[in-house]
């Protein structure tokens, strides 16, 4: 099975990962979870504003903007104790964020097999943060109308 | 096959009031009681989390880490780990046959009953829940620890599984429709409707509903605001009032993949004494995907 291909910045994350046996790659996991930012004011005022994410087994929410120069923006919120979920949310955070609203959505739904992670993390959260893709590419899409 | 013989139980019981109304008062402690005897020898801690980073982010000091994913099933069959495999992975954790062993975990305990129940099959004979779990320790402000546990290797007996007692089959839950069963999982499962969001993950079940006659009663009901087990009144109340159940009840516990049936299953059996209650692991992920079974959907068993 040939690799999907990644924008460069997730590929960097997913070979950071596939570098470093199983135990390094939960710490790594980890060490993503405490850099996930915290929301601007405008959506924690307004936690109305943020989409669910209920295939998550953790609460978690997010926002996606695209700018008019079609620059992609996402927002996370995940409680601290929830930090697989904080976790995959930053990745997609570091591996996203500022991208252009195009190669946001040619990003392969199924790269979460690509992190080395499905031996240490159950299937259905995977699928969680499957599922977190999935909606930031529903909203480009409908923002982009 | 390690013989049955006496087993001196390392550590005193936790004799707290609360406790004592339970049936089997011996197999739960409170965080006091933890806190006070947490140095002693012939006592392991263990934590069992649904999120698989938790315990990274501080734990109970010198608690060791129990993975139910990685750890207690079976990696190629749908299974848990034989006899060879749990004691290679308690004598790996430095757990022996005469450890007392506490449990405690994220979300009510969920995980850390089904951490017990598991152990229960290999018939350990010494463990206990922690009651209010992790968010209890963490709310009283207790001590967390980030530091590496690595205890001593000890030699945990190779023990058969016995999963007649505490373990149902799906074909031992139709030959028991009729008889009393309980749904642990939300109201929203148990009825059956189902999320439909094209382009989005499903639960992994083809069918929704419940097992025909089964009763609701989500497992975290059995649970206070502070994580702990509610008083045996109140669980009374639920399971016997509610629910229904007579306590010579031979009962079927089940949810999705009993995780969080393994929670009741703790409530009915150990805290108010169920003498038969067993976990349908097999749960909805197989109920709701087999060929001919019947299923009910709707707010009715």
């Amino acid at each position: 099975m040939t690799p999907a291909t990644l924008n460069p910045r997730l590929q960097e994350i997913a070979d950071d990962f596939n570098a470093m046996p199983a135990k390094e790659r939960l710490q790594l996991l980890l060490e993503f979870s405490q850099q996930l930012p915290a929301l601007p004011d405008r959506y924690a005022e307004h936690r109305d504003l943020l989409e669910p994410v209920p295939e998550c087994q953790s609460p978690l929410f997010l926002a996606v903007e695209v700018e008019p120069d079609a620059t992609v923006r996402l927002f996370f919120e995940a409680p601290p104790e929830a930090p697989t979920t904080r976790g995959f949310a930053s990745i997609l955070h570091a591996g996203l964020d500022g991208l252009d609203a195009d190669e946001v959505l040619a990003t392969p739904g199924e790269f979460t097999s690509q992190l080395g992670l499905q031996d240490l993390v159950s299937p259905l959260r995977l699928r969680g943060m499957a599922a977190m893709l999935a909606r930031i590419k529903r909203q480009i899409r409908d923002q982009r109308g | 096959m390690a013989s049955e013989g006496e087993f001196n139980v390392a550590l005193p019981y936790d004799s707290a009031a609360k406790f004592g109304e339970y049936a089997h008062p011996q197999m739960i402690v409170s965080t006091e009681w933890l806190a006070a005897h947490l140095d002693d020898p012939g006592l392991v801690v263990a934590e069992s989390d649904e999120d698989v980073l938790l315990y990274e982010t501080g734990h109970i000091p010198g608690a060791v880490k129990l993975d139910w994913h990685t750890e207690l099933n079976d990696q190629v069959t749908r299974d848990y780990v034989d006899g060879a495999g749990f004691a290679a992975l308690m004598s790996a954790k430095g757990i022996s046959r005469d450890t007392t062993l506490v449990l405690y975990g994220d979300r009510n305990n969920w995980w850390a009953a089904y951490a017990l129940w598991v152990c229960s099959l290999f018939g350990h004979p010494d463990v206990r829940l922690l009651d209010g779990g992790r968010a209890k320790w963490i709310a009283e402000g207790r001590e967390v620890s980030t530091a590496e546990v690595k205890r001593p290797q000890a030699g945990y007996p190779v023990i058969d599984r016995d999963d007649a007692q505490l373990r149902a089959f799906q074909d031992q839950v139709l030959a028991h429709l009729g008889q009393p069963m309980i749904d642990v999982r939300s109201p929203g499962e148990y009825s059956g409707e189902l999320l439909h969001m094209p382009d989005y993950p499903q639960e992994g079940a083809l069918r929704g509903g419940h097992i025909p006659g089964a009763r609701s009663v989500p497992w975290a009901r059995a649970a206070a605001e502070d994580a702990t087990f509610r008083t045996r009144a109140e669980l009374e109340a639920i399971y016997h009032d509610e629910a229904g159940l007579r306590p010579e009840d031979d009962v079927v516990v089940y949810c999705r993949i009993g995780e969080r049936s393994s929670h009741t299953w703790f409530v009915l059996q150990h805290l108010l004494g169920f003498p038969n209650v067993r976990n349908y692991d097999g749960s909805w992920t197989e109920w709701g995907n087999s060929v001919r079974v019947p299923i009910t959907r709707g707010e009715n068993p």
